[in-house]
């Protein structure tokens, strides 16, 4: 009356990572591309525009890169000493970048020499950002000093003198003109109004800050510096939402994927950490063979760009989605059979009756169902199903165990079938987990081919190999079992509290492994 | 009682039994109209329509094991009770199981088959033909038996099943050389049961693959699946109209079939064909018994309706029905935390090495009101699981759960928080293993606050801190080993209770360590009242079971009641009762808040009542004569709510249709109020009181509902042959309930030394008190 059961396969528990949708997401990218600076790479920066080209900045160097190309297609050379933090504009028509002797320099992308150069800052700029209205431009230099600048006049509007030491980073709010946040060696996080020309937040990091974030909606803040990445809840005026210590080494730069979801750090222990932003769990990471300075993603996450110490840019792409092409497609019925009957309206004295539900079977238990049991077993001993899934074939194993017919099932096999067989049970017999199943169908093969044995020399090579597999397994045990004994007698010698023996297995339950050979 | 048959004309039905009576029933009314004496013990009774005055019976006059099929006259007389002497010889040498006899072409000839022959009886012609196959010593005919026979209703046709899953199919047989018979093969196993539809187009046949089989037009070719029908089929019939088939199972259910092989309904009681390996529990939810069901299901089984409720299935994986095979065997299950939890093991052991062992742990999910499995735990332990207790303690917020084993551990499983980001979810695992001294662990049980965990290796008692994982202390009696183990409850949970092998129950008490009393008594089962401090203990003697009820604060039982059954009591069960009774006496006080059922060896469920079983009787029968008697129009829902008022007696299926009926229709108020044009209507605030009290169900149909529901069915009836042993066993337990009863009262009054050596004699050394 109920359906056919299909048979359970049995699932072992897949060592190492879990497989979730964030790993699966973040490791389809395809083998990074490696492009060699001429210095560290400390900053690299998207423009929000189509192509999405990106700037890197390495050294005295600006290198704009198309999105698949590997040579830069515009360079600015124009610095005297190192360049610092080049950042586009949300129109992606300028940029803006420091430099060491601390001048600021906005460059057109089209052109080469700077259209502004804003002088003021004594010392190194190494953070500059356009504000939201796109005439700004924010810097923060080693003078202790934040300086707000104005495009069309190239000059200083405001100048901020709140912090005590380097200011290393800074960001724009992407809604207020106004605001922008700055974060320094002096451990402090400010965020200025350039309306009151003064902080109006200040919050304590406790390292000095190397990067600076601020959420899209400008309600959190994140800031990294030391070990920790900070998530700070601007709207509570600066409270501390959540600290993360998931680093060795001091993180240096931070990146929100596109979607808002995943917050990524990149620190100088040479990995990647992605953020459930809901959760702050970290989620996933990457490995990178240098310290990372900047990190960048393009539009929609389809490139992920990393700066390290060593003047290496790793650069990943996405994988473009598998294309669903070009099997014909099979000829549908036509529509008016879809519609056929469907807006027949029930009168009183019909019955409804629906069409039953099919249920999905595997083709393994579309002939056990139907007792086809050699059928069954010669689908699950193709290679494709024992080398991928070799649960799937012990599983059938199992079952046609169960159901008493294993011995017909494995017997008249030719040389050929034969060895398909052999050739699985070699490779899985001494794995523990497969074992009781794998012995059993082994014993039973010998009875069946016993008095065949010698015929065919392809089958007699598997057989001693099996016999060899066998022997070597049977030391192995003999050895754990030697090792087992030394263990106890080791705990007996200690001196005990209590006189119970408690203590966890160690011990695989393969001990009883039978000479299958005779 | 073994046989009935309906004759098709008048709804009368004739039934036979082994004290040599035919009686005639009114089974509409339940009323007994005649009774025809024999005088010879009847195993099978058959009625034509050709032939109304008479029946066939199958007897057997010398050996055991000859039966012959007679007709008996029935004589035409006013009388209640007649004899009918009458007979006349049909056929010898046949079958006694009515499934061999046949009747075919509108009761021209009858067939009969046995072992290897086929004797068929022509009334015309009053000649025997008889058919023989191919003897047993041929090795490839060794599984010809007959096994059973149904006759074409409108052809000489007749088709035989066989013990190799053949069905031959006989034509031409009133002539003795010119017979024919064709093959039909599709079952592997014996055929049970064969019928033919009522045209005669269709052949239906059952055996154990519970595969029901329709050969159209009796061709090999043509046929028809039923399958997984559950169970072995036993029985197949046709409806007479031809609409409907109908299947018996063996494991106590009855399948109703359409014509075009759809079930159709489903009647089951409790599964009967299975070992019990569980044990008898109580769902804390739905209050049901709770068991081994059908292969690899644990059924709950409702004890108020006598009805199953629901199966869950455990195993989850194809049955095969088929000799021989080992079979997945669901060994052990508990529930846990008010019902949110279900654990399961199963097992398969095929040879002394490979054993298989699988345990399942199952949540409540209140949604689809059903329990969702959650962890699966393959090899939990490396031997077979001896006990499974959930700790039930209200303080544990985490669940936890302990297994014991033959492999010498114990563990103690806790549910942990396996939720990530992406979902929320809990899962089981592993917390603590113990062992002592490699001895096997036998049983395991939790004290009642869950503060400490009794585990019974072999011989021995060791009580852990469920705190920590201590080891406190050990008991010993060295009395063979422990089979049951349960702490006390309530006012005694310093006492823990211990059952061994070699008949000795022993009670410790927690707090001094030490030994309180024990007692020589071979305990089968113990199990611990949940509503009270007592605890029932059936005893196994040479002449029958015992049970003895005692609190573990006194070695003196509170009842005994002796011979409960004449076999094997396995398991047994205090079930809380939904309203606590008052009884007053003393022999019943333990009864008040429970009720204590047990199942015996041949699956008869049983239980305890202090009622006659007249008194249980009644109801029922009164109502199942109102019921049949009226059609159920709107008239008698007008009509039976008047004399339901006067007899202020109401069942309760009538009772909820007529709460529901003012309530629509038949209140003047609400008529007025609807009927009435809105603008001649006084105010609505004027109008409001006496809607609502005319909403108020009028004081009769309350003193109705008050009357407390009669618990009738006190009794779960699993086999037709076990009925015989209940009435036993019920007519004992009344007798010997009262004289214990007041013999226990009498010696309350006597002085100790007295009372002592009284019970001494009577019960086998109880007080033994070491």
């Amino acid at each position: 009356m109920a359906g056919y059961k299909p048979v359970a396969i049995q699932t072992y528990p897949v060592l190492g990572e879990k497989i979730t949708q964030d790993t699966l997401y973040w490791n389809n990218y395809k083998t990074p591309v490696q492009i060699k600076e001429f210095g560290a790479v400390s900053k690299v920066d998207f423009s929000p525009q189509p192509p999405y080209n990106y700037a890197v900045t390495a050294s005295s160097r600006i290198h704009i890169y198309g999105r698949y190309s590997q040579e830069p297609i515009k360079t600015f050379s124009r610095f005297k000493d190192t360049a610092y933090c080049a950042t586009f504009r949300q129109d992606g028509r300028l940029l803006v970048a420091g430099s060491e002797d601390g001048g600021v320099q906005l460059f057109d992308i089209t052109g080469r020499a700077p259209l502004r150069h804003f002088e003021g800052h004594t010392k190194a700029v190494h953070t500059v950002d356009f504000t939201a209205d796109k005439y700004h431009v924010v810097s923060g230099a080693d003078d202790y000093t934040v300086k707000l600048w104005d495009i069309p006049n190239s000059k200083e509007i405001l100048t901020f003198k709140e912090h005590s030491d380097y200011v290393r980073c800074g960001c724009a709010s992407k809604l207020n003109p106004d605001l922008f946040v700055t974060g320094s060696y002096d451990h402090t996080l400010k965020m200025f109004d350039a309306r009151t020309n003064k902080s109006v937040i200040s919050v304590e990091h406790g390292q000095p800050v190397e990067s600076v974030l601020l959420f899209p909606s400008g309600g959190l803040l994140v800031s990294a510096g030391g070990r920790y990445v900070k998530i700070w809840d601007v709207l509570k005026g600066g409270q501390l939402l959540v600290s993360l210590k998931n680093h060795h080494k001091t993180v240096t730069c931070l990146y929100l994927s596109s979607s808002g979801q995943r917050l990524l750090s990149g620190s100088l222990d040479r990995k990647v950490k992605i953020y459930s932003t809901t959760s702050y769990k970290v989620v996933h990471s990457f490995d990178y063979a240098a310290s990372i300075l900047s990190l960048a993603l393009a539009h929609e996450d389809e490139t992920i760009v990393v700066g390290m110490t060593n003047g290496i840019l790793s650069v990943k792409h996405r994988k473009s989605e598998a294309k669903k092409d070009s099997l014909p497609r099979r000829r549908r019925p036509a529509y008016r059979t879809f519609i056929k009957g469907k807006n027949y309206m029930k009168q009183r004295d019909d019955i409804l009756i629906n069409r039953p539900s099919k249920k999905h079977l595997e083709l393994y238990d579309r002939d056990l169902k139907n007792f086809r049991v050699s059928k069954a077993l010669d689908r699950v001993l193709e290679p494709s199903c024992t080398i991928k899934t070799p649960e799937i074939t012990v599983s059938i194993i199992k079952e046609l165990n169960r159901r008493g017919v294993l011995a017909n099932a494995l017997a008249g096999r030719d040389e050929k079938e034969i060895s398909r067989v052999l050739n699985f049970l070699i490779r899985n017999l001494s794995q523990p987990r497969f074992a009781p199943v794998l012995i059993n169908a082994a014993e039973i093969i010998i009875d069946i081919y016993l008095p065949v044995i010698g015929q065919s020399p392809v089958v007699d090579k598997k057989f001693l190999l099996l016999q060899g597999l066998v022997e070597k397994e049977i030391d192995y045990q003999r050895e754990l079992l030697e090792t087992l004994g030394m263990m106890d007698m080791l705990f007996a010698t200690m001196t005990r509290k209590e006189s119970t023996s408690v203590w966890q297995h160690a011990s695989d339950g393969f001990l009883e492994n039978k000479k299958v050979e005779s | 009682m073994c046989c009935t048959s309906i004759s098709k004309m008048n709804p009368k039905l004739y039934s036979c039994s082994f004290d040599g009576t035919v009686k005639l029933w009114d089974y509409v009314d339940g009323i007994l109209i005649k009774t025809f004496v024999v005088g010879l013990k009847l195993h099978a009774l058959f009625t034509l329509p050709s032939a109304e005055d008479s029946v066939f019976v199958i007897i057997n006059k010398e050996k055991p094991d000859v039966f012959q099929l007679v007709s008996v006259k029935l004589p035409k007389s006013s009388s209640q009770e007649i004899e009918a002497k009458e007979l006349s010889f049909v056929l010898d040498y046949i079958n006694q199981s009515p499934k061999c006899i046949a009747f075919g072409n509108e009761g021209e000839y009858v067939a009969a088959v046995r072992d290897f022959y086929l004797s068929v009886y022509f009334f015309k012609k009053k000649t025997t033909s008889r058919f023989t196959l191919s003897s047993s010593r041929n090795k490839k005919h060794a599984k010809n038996n007959f096994t059973c026979v149904a006759c074409h209703p409108k052809e000489d046709c007749i088709a035989t099943g066989h013990k190799d899953g053949k069905i031959r199919l006989w034509r031409n047989f009133d002539d003795d050389k010119k017979y024919t018979y064709t093959c039909l093969h599709w079952h592997h196993d014996m055929v049970m049961d064969l019928a033919f539809s009522v045209t005669g187009t269709s052949l239906l046949s059952g055996g154990r693959e519970s595969v029901l089989v329709e050969w159209r037009d009796a061709t090999e070719k043509n046929k028809e699946f039923l399958p997984r029908l559950g169970a072995t089929i036993e029985h197949i019939s046709v409806s007479p109209a031809g609409d409907l088939f109908c299947t018996s199972h063996s494991d106590n259910k009855i399948i109703v079939i359409h014509r075009n092989l759809e079930a159709s309904a489903v009647i089951q009681g409790l599964v009967k064909d299975s070992n019990i390996f569980t044990g008898l529990m109580v769902d804390p939810r739905t209050k049901a018994l709770v068991l081994n069901g059908k292969p690899g299901h644990l059924q709950f089984y409702s004890l108020q309706h006598d009805k199953q409720l629901y199966n869950l299935d455990i195993i989850q994986q194809e049955y095969i029905n088929d000799y021989g095979l080992i079979q997945i065997e669901l060994t052990k299950a508990a529930f846990g935390c008010y019902g949110n939890w279900l654990a399961t093991v199963e097992q398969r052991q095929e040879k002394e090495t490979e054993l298989e062992l699988q345990m399942k742990l199952w949540m409540y999910n209140k949604k689809t009101q059903g329990f969702v499995l959650n962890t699966k735990v393959n090899m939990p332990h490396e031997d077979h699981i001896t006990a499974l207790c959930f700790c039930n303690a209200e303080k544990f917020e985490n669940p936890t759960l302990v297994t014991s084993s033959k492999d010498g551990h114990f563990k103690v499983w806790i549910l942990t928080d396996d939720s990530d980001i992406y979902k929320k979810a809990v899962g089981w695992t592993c917390d603590f293993v113990g062992s002592y001294h490699k001895y096997q662990a036998t049983n395991c049980c939790f004290s009642e606050d869950g503060s400490l965990l009794a585990v019974s290796f072999e011989e021995i008692v060791t009580i852990w801190d469920s705190e920590t994982w201590e080891l406190k202390c050990t008991f010993c009696q060295r009395a063979g080993k422990i089979r049951h183990l349960c702490f006390g409850r309530l006012t005694c949970s310093k006492y823990l209770l211990g059952a061994t092998e070699n008949g000795i129950l022993c009670c410790w008490n927690l707090l001094s360590c030490a030994l309180e009393w024990s007692a020589k008594l071979n305990v089968r089962v113990m199990e611990p009242d949940p509503n009270s401090e007592n605890i029932a203990a059936i005893s196994r003697s040479s002449v029958g079971s015992d049970l003895f009820v005692f609190k573990p604060s006194e070695p003196r039982p509170l009842y005994i009641q002796k011979n409960i059954s004449r076999e094997e009591v396995q398991w047994g069960v205090f079930v809380p009762r939904d309203v606590p009774e008052s009884f007053t006496s003393e022999a019943y006080q333990w009864l008040n808040r429970s009720q204590f059922y047990f199942l015996t060896k041949s699956q008869s469920l049983l239980t305890f009542s202090t009622k006659s079983p007249e008194e249980k009787l009644t109801p029922t029968s009164k109502q199942l004569l109102a019921e049949e008697s009226l059609p159920t129009t709107p008239f008698y829902f007008i009509l039976g709510k008047h004399r339901e008022q006067q007899d202020e007696k109401i069942n309760e299926a009538f009772e909820s249709e007529l709460v529901q009926l003012p309530l629509t229709e038949n209140i003047p108020a609400i008529s007025e109020l609807l009927h009435t044009p809105a603008h001649v209507l006084p105010s609505a605030s004027f109008l409001c009181s006496k809607f609502v009290s005319s909403l108020l169900l009028s004081k009769e149909t309350k003193s109705g509902e008050e009357i407390p529901e009669d618990v009738d069915m006190e009794e779960g009836k699993e086999s037709d042959d076990s009925d015989e042993e209940n009435d036993f066993t019920e007519k004992i337990q009344d007798t010997n309930n009262t004289d214990l009863g007041e013999d226990l009262l009498h010696q309350l009054s006597k002085s100790e030394e007295k009372e002592l050596r009284k019970f001494r004699k009577v019960d086998y050394s109880w007080i033994t008190v070491l």
